[in-house]
């Protein structure tokens, strides 16, 4: 993979309102190639809203947000930022994959073909080429016997890992994982986290919003702490879960461990 | 333990079998005095209602007869079953693109598509249709030009459209914006996240809305649709404002004109008009049944999954 700047992702004192309710308030925080960062956080704490910045499904208000060297959703005209064109803004997101709270599946097309749909309208990937594709990226998270199935007609767990796999066939190279487990029933998060898992093995850059405290301890590098629109702490995962620093940290943390 | 579990299954089953009685219910049915008693009432009245129809002069079933296969009606049959469908076509197609302009990020276009709708929807299709029959007087010739400055481009062929495919305009252009809304409807009814999933793949607002959305919103614009089809053929009877005669409706009204008999006249237009309405509810109703059961299915089924995914996952 040909890297265009040190870090996969550059936040610099975003800032985000939405009318005059401010929901970031100034977050900055790197994100390293190949780097498995767990952002948590409690409710209304700006965690969605900072990864649909990162995918420029909101626009921000202030600061600066580069993914791989490149500002999202802005040109730089030296003085002043440009808005970028929706066709560049669309863009910019193929190379983002993005893993929603509730898969968001497309329900009139089966799991291949929601894995394909995009590779081949977007990537203009042949037809042939995006099945063989499809194909193994379903195998790789389980769902070699549900090709043909429709999401209505799998599980929870089953949907997320199409989800998943939808989003790899984009060939992204950041992932950013909504909260991915928090719809799951109890007995399917754990196939949902093994997916996650292998994928972080094999050195995809990941942005994982969680309440899984035991997947941050044991696969993220990173783990940050948001509260109401600020980075509190950040630090490697053991660190920060041992051994908080801040109040807000330690209240939060006492109720999800 | 297990094998304990799987014994107990079965034979339990068995037990309840044998202390169940086997022999069919043979219960009396429930009687519903007053329904019968209503239906009695309305098979009589009916029945007499119809020995006299049939024996009503006025009604006048000979000329009827005569008239039901007359050249002019059949002609007028296809000149309606023409404009209902080049109409409903045009409608909805317009429709779509009035829908998703209002959808759109565009300012422009979603105040073009309100403003299209908020016209049409809001003056009467008779109106509208005397209108197009005067275009050519209120607009011999079209010219685009600056003023003071001169002529760039004129159109003089407004009296050369012919009245059908006034007719057409006039119909589609009223119906297209009832489509809109039913469109937006169903535009509406699909879920936020299949946008946000679709744009976060990097797919255009076009793409998205061609590949994700409207396919899915498809079960909800098709019934109320087939409703609108069904309208559509009992409106074009108003096409005699622009005015074009040929049309099932003018076409009785003008033999009888000459026959001075309009009472079996209507019920040749009548007989016409149930007929294909007929034809079109029967259409709807297997076209609906046909989505319903998309619907029946996927709740049964969604039932099912945890089962499936045990057995997969
Ligand atoms: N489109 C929007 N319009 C207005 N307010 C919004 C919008 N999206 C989010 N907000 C507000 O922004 C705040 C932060 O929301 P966000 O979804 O980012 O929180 P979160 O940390 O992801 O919380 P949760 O754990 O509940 O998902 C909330 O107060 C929310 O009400
Ligand atoms: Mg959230």
């Amino acid at each position: 993979m040909t890297t265009n700047s040190q870090f996969m992702v550059q936040a610099q004192n975003v800032h985000k309102s939405f009318g005059a309710h401010e929901v970031l308030k100034g977050i900055t925080l790197n994100v390293a190639h190949g780097e498995v960062m767990c952002l948590v956080g409690p409710s209304g704490s700006g965690k969605s809203t900072f990864l649909r910045c990162i995918n420029h499904l909101e626009v921000v208000n202030g600061g600066r947000l580069l993914v791989d060297g490149e500002l999202i959703g802005y040109r730089d005209g030296g003085e002043k930022l440009f808005e970028l064109k929706a066709s560049e803004a669309a863009l910019q997101r193929r190379d983002i994959g993005m893993v929603f709270q509730k898969f968001n599946l497309f329900p009139h097309l089966t799991a291949l073909e929601n894995v394909v749909e995009a590779p081949i309208r977007v990537k203009k990937l042949s037809r042939s080429e995006a099945i063989v594709r499809g194909k193994e990226l379903l195998a790789r998270v389980g769902l070699e016997t549900k090709f043909d199935a429709y999401p209505a007609h799998l599980s929870g767990g089953q949907q997320q890992r199409v989800a998943i796999a939808r989003a790899l066939a984009m060939d992204p190279k950041l992932m950013l994982f909504d909260e991915p487990t928090s719809a799951l029933d109890p007995e399917l998060v754990g196939e949902v986290l093994d997916v996650m898992r292998e994928l972080a093995k094999s050195g995809m850059t990941m942005i994982v919003v969680t309440h899984e405290m035991g997947f941050a301890r044991e696969v993220a590098d990173s783990l940050v702490f948001m509260d109401n629109g600020v980075v509190v702490e950040s630090g490697k995962p053991a660190e920060v879960l041992l051994n908080p620093q801040h109040d807000r940290t330690k209240a939060f943390l006492s109720k999800v461990l | 333990m297990s094998d304990a579990n799987q014994n107990a299954g079965p034979s339990e089953n068995s037990d309840l079998h044998s202390a169940m009685p086997t022999e069919k219910i043979k219960a009396i049915p429930l009687r519903h005095p007053w329904r019968n008693l209503v239906a009695a009432v309305l098979l009589v009245a009916s029945i007499s209602f119809l020995y006299d129809a049939s024996h009503r002069e006025i009604y006048d079933w000979a000329t009827f007869t005569h008239y039901l296969f007359n050249h002019r009606v059949l002609t007028g049959v296809i000149v309606t079953l023409e404009l209902t469908a080049y109409a409903m076509v045009i409608a909805v197609l317009l429709g779509i693109g009035l829908a998703v302009m209002r959808q759109s990020p565009n300012p422009v276009l979603k105040s073009v598509a309100w403003a299209f709708i908020w016209f049409f929807r809001g003056t009467p299709v008779y109106v509208q249709l005397v209108f197009w029959g005067l275009l050519s007087t209120v607009y011999p010739s079209i010219t685009f030009g600056i003023p003071h400055v001169g002529d760039i481009a004129t159109i003089p062929s407004i009296n050369n459209l012919s009245l059908f495919v006034l007719a057409v305009i006039g119909l589609s252009l009223n119906e297209a914006a009832y489509m809109a809304e039913i469109v937006r409807a169903g535009l509406l009814s699909v879920d936020r996240g299949q946008e946000e999933a679709a744009k976060a793949l990097g797919m255009g607002w076009g793409l998205s809305m061609r590949r994700i959305i409207i396919p899915q919103a498809m079960r909800i614009i098709i019934p109320p649709t087939g409703n609108e089809v069904i309208s559509m053929l009992k409106t074009t009877s108003l096409v005699t404002a622009i005015p074009l005669t040929i049309d099932l409706y003018m076409a009785t009204r003008d033999i009888s004109a000459t026959t001075y008999k309009p009472v079996p006249l209507l019920l040749v237009a009548s007989t016409w008009y149930l007929v294909f309405t007929s034809v079109l509810m029967v259409l709807q109703y297997f076209l609906e049944k046909r989505f319903a059961r998309g619907y029946a299915q996927m709740g049964l089924e969604v039932q099912a999954a945890p089962l499936e995914g045990n057995g997969a996952g």
